[in-house]
């Protein structure tokens, strides 16, 4: 038995100790050094440690940065606004996204697999192109403005780009596939003669559909709404090409923090605040992936 | 009328599909165009192409993210397998509850957290040990093998989950040795799942900026972050050139392994039904 167990346990070590390593440990380096104070130099951060003499460590702890989240409303305001729009986004997917898993979910079978394959499609070309794609669509002289302006309806173009607007179609436009596909799953396995059922007592459709389908998809809805809940607060791509200078979006500010004022430490305590932040809603997916994947024997 | 859809769900549903295919149209259209306008029609012409494939930057950046792409796809392949098999065969081991939410934390971390967390652990290390000295194509196939290989083990671990285990206690029992389970039984069955994980994470690191660019350095620019650097400044019609030949290949690599797949699953149906035929 002894090839078994070492087997057993590479199995499991290699993947657990990657894991450890790059994914677990670097979260511990971002928190020291939100401790950390900014200092000119390689890295540009003081260490948190410090031989002073032979035997003596000294610590230097740092609130500092923490505390200038909470003065500048700067940060508080990009937090509340990032929550929103995440928020607004993921409502308008799941509005968006429902009735294409409902319809994919009740098509015949043997058309089920394009539509999804159709719907996973998009996800597999460049998200960044797909992006782009939208400022051709939504800008002044754009698409939209051009069709709205050829059929006589507006006279002065209709300001899109740069908006909140336009950062919730790309939120949208972008996470849809992730809210589709969860939902069908739970849509999918669905057992019709309950419906069936509450159609022959006479049951209303809509009634129907809001008695029985609705709360069965619940888990399809919770870990869609989650999968674009999540990222969405942290996006940085789309309000960085969709939306204005003004977007106050906390991806954007943790990566203007870092890559134009090098401040490595505040860069750090936001993305310790942001993490924060989603700890329950990721918590809350764990749960839903952990109950997905335990489902079987 | 149940089980059917009805009016109102096919116009919902076609205006989904419209939103998901309208940008990607506009693209492929607007590629064709004559004029340096994007959006105004000059009549027909594939000039963009020709100067797409003049932009050595372009081409170089290219050339990199295929690199990163297939030796992160492997990596994050051998990953993400033995950690689904981890999770979905062995039920009980110290730490499994940590596995499982770092296998699926990263799914939805958002990106500016892991790109940040992993170019400070990078310039930690390199403090300490001197590796990685300097960021460049080893930092960013690491960063891109820890966050893709989260999606491999999904992949994975649900179809270990709906595979029958009977068929691998079979083996044992007739005196197979676990690696020879492995390799006969397993493997085999979960082959198009592995080939849709390799899939999956090469798309995954073929087309990530934030994270690429927490961890980049001088010269080992990938293509997204060229790409990002020149539409930042404005749609650019080359672009849209690229875009469409991107779009055409991942049409065609995705409908061929739809169309392999579902061959697969239909063989495997028959092999399953032939052999219940044999035992009966």
């Amino acid at each position: 038995m002894r090839p078994v167990v070492a087997g057993r346990w590479a199995v499991i070590s290699l993947p657990y100790l990657w894991l450890l390593l790059f994914f677990l440990v670097p979260f511990v380096i971002v928190f020291k050094i939100s401790l950390s104070d900014i200092r000119l130099g390689m890295p540009p951060y003081q260490p948190m440690l410090q031989w002073v003499e032979a035997q003596m460590v000294s610590i230097q702890i740092n609130l500092g940065n923490y505390a200038f989240l909470f003065e500048d409303p700067l940060y508080r305001n990009a937090y509340l606004h990032s929550l929103s729009t995440a928020a607004v986004s993921t409502f308008l997917c799941l509005l968006i996204g429902y009735p294409m898993a409902y319809g994919i979910a009740r098509t015949d079978k043997s058309w089920r697999n394009l539509l999804l394959m159709l719907v996973m499609l998009p996800f597999w070309t460049s998200f960044l192109l797909r992006v782009y794609a939208w400022i051709g669509i939504l800008k002044n002289n754009g698409l939209i403005n051009n069709l709205l302006m050829g059929m006589g309806l507006i006279d002065q173009p209709i300001v899109m780009l740069q908006t909140d607007f336009a950062v919730y179609i790309g939120i949208v436009y972008s996470y849809l596939p992730f809210m589709v596909l969860p939902l069908y799953a739970t849509l999918e396995k669905q057992d019709i003669t309950l419906l069936e059922a509450a159609a022959d007592l006479g049951c209303h459709p809509v009634r129907a559909f809001l008695a029985i389908t609705l709360p069965l998809s619940m888990p399809g809805v919770v870990a869609g709404s989650l999968l674009v809940f999540i990222p969405a607060v942290g996006e940085f791509v789309i309000p960085a090409l969709l939306g204005g200078p003004d977007t106050l979006m906390i991806g954007k500010v943790l990566w203007n923090e870092f890559f134009q004022n090098r401040d490595w430490p505040v860069a750090s305590a936001v993305a310790i605040a942001m993490l924060l932040l989603l700890v329950v809603p990721i918590m809350l997916f764990q749960l839903a992936q952990g109950r997905q994947a335990g489902g079987h024997p | 009328m149940i089980g059917r859809r009805s009016f109102l769900i096919t116009t919902l549903m076609s205006f989904g599909f419209a939103f998901l295919y309208i940008p990607i149209l506009s693209l492929i259209v607007y590629s064709f165009n004559e004029s340096r306008l994007v959006t105004v029609w000059a009549g027909f012409s594939t000039k963009w192409y020709a100067e797409l494939f003049q932009n050595e930057q372009l081409l170089n950046a290219a050339k990199l993210s295929l690199e990163v792409a297939a030796i992160n796809a492997t990596g994050a392949v051998i990953l993400g397998t033995l950690a689904g098999f981890a999770l979905s065969r062995f039920r009980r081991f110290r730490g499994r509850t940590l596995m499982t939410g770092m296998t699926s934390a990263p799914l939805v971390m958002p990106e500016v957290i892991t790109g940040l967390s992993m170019l400070l652990l990078f310039v930690a290390m390199e403090q300490a040990f001197g590796w990685p000295a300097g960021r460049g194509v080893t930092t960013i196939t690491i960063a891109h093998i820890t966050f893709s290989m989260a999606y491999v083990t999904v992949v994975i671990q649900s179809r270990l989950a709906s595979l029958d285990v009977s068929l691998e206690e079979a083996a044992m029992d007739l005196g197979a040795r676990p690696w020879k389970v492995f390799m006969v039984i397993t493997l085999p069955i979960i082959f198009p799942a592995i080939l849709a994980g390799w899939l999956l994470a090469f798309t995954l690191s073929w087309d990530d900026l934030v994270i690429t660019s927490f961890v980049s350095g001088p010269g080992s620019s990938t293509l997204p972050i060229v790409i990002f650097s020149k539409v930042r400044l404005g749609v650019s019609p080359d672009i849209n050139a690229l875009a469409t030949i991107m779009v055409g290949i991942v049409a065609i690599g995705v409908v061929a392994t739809g169309l392999y797949l579902q061959h697969q699953e239909r063989r495997r149906e028959r092999d399953v039904q032939a052999a219940l035929a044999n035992h009966g």
